[in-house]
């Protein structure tokens, strides 16, 4: 996983709640077998006047002028602020693959579902909490200004405006450690195999009828 | 010892160890499989060189992409092929307690098929790459839905990585009044808390609504407790858990029938046991329930009109309801009994089930799928329910009202195979989500009950379905 520490991009503001990961990458695009190659075909159905399969050239379809992405002021962005709910509906990690894919690194709302905001943290994409009225603040800055950016630093989990104002996060300590890394989940798992399977093998005991 | 949820009692019991900032790895006990989230899961495993820790725990099948009609020829759409046979070839390589594959005559959605085959047991974890696990909670058992990074996690490993929940109470007194239905039930608790009212809660259902429902209708309200936001649903063991249990291929016999019975019987919450917060709903004031909107929190009696987004003061879900208006090519006011339907869907993890078969057959007989109506497509959830089904003829039913009986799969509850909408079509649809483009690119999704999609598919409009019965 590429690691996160220091992000410096501009921001684009997807101004929708309850997002799902339906509209984030529709389910077409689920067929393939590759965690790869999702980018162009994020928001499909949003982003382009007509009908994407999989396999297509992205590059020469008619585009939906009014999506935000589509808009030549963030292009190139890295950072995405969202509203309430931001990754609800299916487990699809695909959602998250297709975000990292098209280069945004971060993301900046109120709340966000639980399975995709847990998927974020798999995949080198940091989605940040804020209290609404902060989230709110940043829409207005972000729109009245072109080419607006943000610095936002994990390490010291701090987000940076461009008139020297900060705004602090938080983050899980042991999902942060992890991005900063670019730690692997399952090789820090496997540290433990030895409770794995000594729990395993109490459990076994007890319950036998789990592992018929 | 102080009095426990539930949920506190399965999270204590699968604890392997705890990190000091709260993180938790968790032990898995039954991990389903299914071909669109694990291809890429199993191929992580192999480059790293890793094997599947326990595959005993592995029960799999092929049920999104597969197609529901002409079995003997195959999958035609050749990336939807070649995802399930990645899935066949990973299984024969791996190994799995269980594999269902494509045409097989057993197959059917992962939901449905793990608790008729007793692969779901109280007091497990239950783990799928499929927001839709949370269905499986309805035996008492800690189930949620993964991503596939996790998915591979749990090959690896047999644990999750997992910060404990938060506990929510929806208590549900009283009776459903005829015609109403657990769909109802939790498309009204949808309604109340809205889609993100469970975000970071486990869910328990109780009260005395609750525990009058059978299991299917008690897997259709925690299968839709993701639909609030919440990754697991639950309701407490008791006879009807039991006795829906006893017998079943992968359900305990003899005398560790009875062991495994002592231990399921503790897995309530305790008297006095305290919920971060509780929620109350009284059955009888429930009506059956349609979706207006493309979040399944855009819901209202069926005697109910499309809302004003004129009259919401918040501006942010004012420019939502707008939003979902015109995407639904709907008027504000229009009233619910006043929408047409092109297609009707009774089928879905949701509601598939022999149950939900039984209730739309009631309503169907003796009627005609209406003329303005394109299509009625029934998808049992597996290949038993079907045979079930047929077995009490519930197929001719359908077939003799001129609706479609199709083989089991997920089908257009999200459209991965061909069975799908049209744009601009409006669908009474039993499945558990209404988004955009869902059940096709510009297909418009209202979700209902498996009764009252049959009284939309007979009379061509959301109809009160009690007018029928």
């Amino acid at each position: 996983m590429q690691p996160i520490t220091l992000i410096e991009g501009i921001v684009a503001p997807l101004d929708r709640a309850n997002v799902d990961t339906d509209a984030i990458i529709p389910k077409q695009f689920l067929k393939s077998i590759k965690r790869s190659g999702f980018g162009p075909n994020l928001f499909d159905e949003w982003r382009y006047l007509d009908h994407g399969e999989p396999g297509q050239d992205c590059s020469a379809r008619p585009l939906k002028p009014d999506f935000v992405l589509n808009q030549p002021r963030y292009r190139g962005a890295q950072i995405l602020l969202t509203r309430d709910n931001f990754g609800c509906g299916s487990s699809r990690e695909h959602a998250p693959w297709a975000l990292a894919d098209y280069g945004f690194r971060v993301l900046i709302g109120p709340s966000y579902a639980d399975i995709f905001f847990n998927n974020c943290f798999k995949n080198g994409l940091l989605p940040i909490v804020l209290p609404a009225a902060q989230v709110d603040e940043l829409f207005r800055a972000c729109e009245a200004t072109e080419g607006y950016r943000l610095v936002v630093d994990l390490p010291v989990q701090v987000i940076r405006r461009p008139d020297g104002a900060e705004i602090g996060f938080e983050v899980d300590a042991f999902r942060k450690e992890c991005l900063v890394n670019g730690w692997d989940d399952i090789g820090l798992t496997l540290r433990h195999a030895d409770e794995i399977r000594a729990f395993e093998a109490r459990r076994r005991a007890e319950h036998p009828y789990y592992f018929a | 010892m102080a009095p426990q949820t539930l949920y506190e009692k399965l999270w204590s019991s699968h604890v392997v160890r705890q990190q000091p900032d709260g993180t938790a790895l968790i032990y898995i006990d039954r991990h389903l499989v299914h071909e669109v989230t694990s291809p890429q899961a199993f191929e992580g495993l192999k480059l790293a060189g890793r094997q599947p820790w326990r595959v005993g725990s592995i029960v799999a099948t092929a049920d999104h992409n597969t197609p529901t009609d002409h079995w003997d020829e195959g999958i035609k759409d050749p990336i939807s092929r070649q995802q399930v046979e990645t899935l066949d070839a990973n299984i024969r390589e791996f190994g799995a307690l269980s594999y269902f594959p494509f045409r097989d005559d057993r197959q059917g959605i992962v939901h449905v098929i793990g608790p008729e085959h007793g692969a779901t047991l109280p007091g497990m974890t239950v783990v799928c790459g499929d927001s839709h696990t949370s269905t499986h909670g309805a035996f008492a058992c800690l189930a949620h839905g993964i991503g596939t990074s996790e998915v591979e996690h749990v090959l690896a490993t047999q644990c999750l990585l997992q910060k404990k929940s938060k506990t929510m109470l929806i208590r549900v007194d009283g009776m459903l009044g005829r015609g109403v239905t657990a769909k109802d039930m939790v498309l009204a608790i949808i309604g109340r808390i809205g889609t993100a009212g469970g975000t970071g809660y486990a869910i328990e259902f109780g009260g005395s609504a609750v525990r009058a429902l059978s299991m299917e209708g008690r897997m259709t309200v925690c299968n839709m407790a993701i639909e609030a936001g919440a990754r697991a649903g639950l309701v407490a063991v008791d006879d009807t858990t039991l006795d829906y249990l006893k017998g079943r291929p992968f359900a305990p016999s003899g005398e560790m029938w009875e062991q495994a019975v002592a231990y399921w019987r503790t897995l309530h919450s305790d008297e006095g046991a305290q919920f971060d917060q509780v929620v109350t709903l009284d059955a009888s004031q429930i009506e059956p329930q349609v979706t207006w909107g493309t979040s399944p929190e855009m819901v209202t009696g069926v005697g109910g009109r499309v809302p004003d987004p004129a009259a919401e003061p918040d501006p942010v879900r004012r420019s939502g309801i707008e939003r979902a208006l015109q995407y639904m090519g709907l008027a504000p006011n229009t009233p619910i009994g006043e929408i047409p339907v092109d297609q009707v869907f009774i089928g879905s993890c949701t509601n598939s089930r022999i149950e939900d078969l039984r209730e739309a057959a009631t309503v169907v007989r003796g009627r005609s799928k209406a003329a303005s109506v394109r299509r009625v497509l029934v998808v049992p959830g597996s290949g038993l329910v079907k045979r079930q089904a047929e077995a009490e003829g519930l197929h001719k039913i359908f077939v003799a009202a001129g609706f479609e009986w199709r083989e089991p799969g997920c089908s257009m509850c999200l459209a991965m195979n061909a069975d799908r909408l049209e744009a601009g079509e409006h669908c009474a649809s039993t499945s558990n989500r209404n988004f955009e483009g869902r059940q096709g690119a510009g297909g418009r999704t209202h979700l209902v009950s498996p009764a009252m999609a049959a009284a939309a598919a007979v009379t061509g409009r959301f109809t009160d379905v009690r007018e029928l019965i």
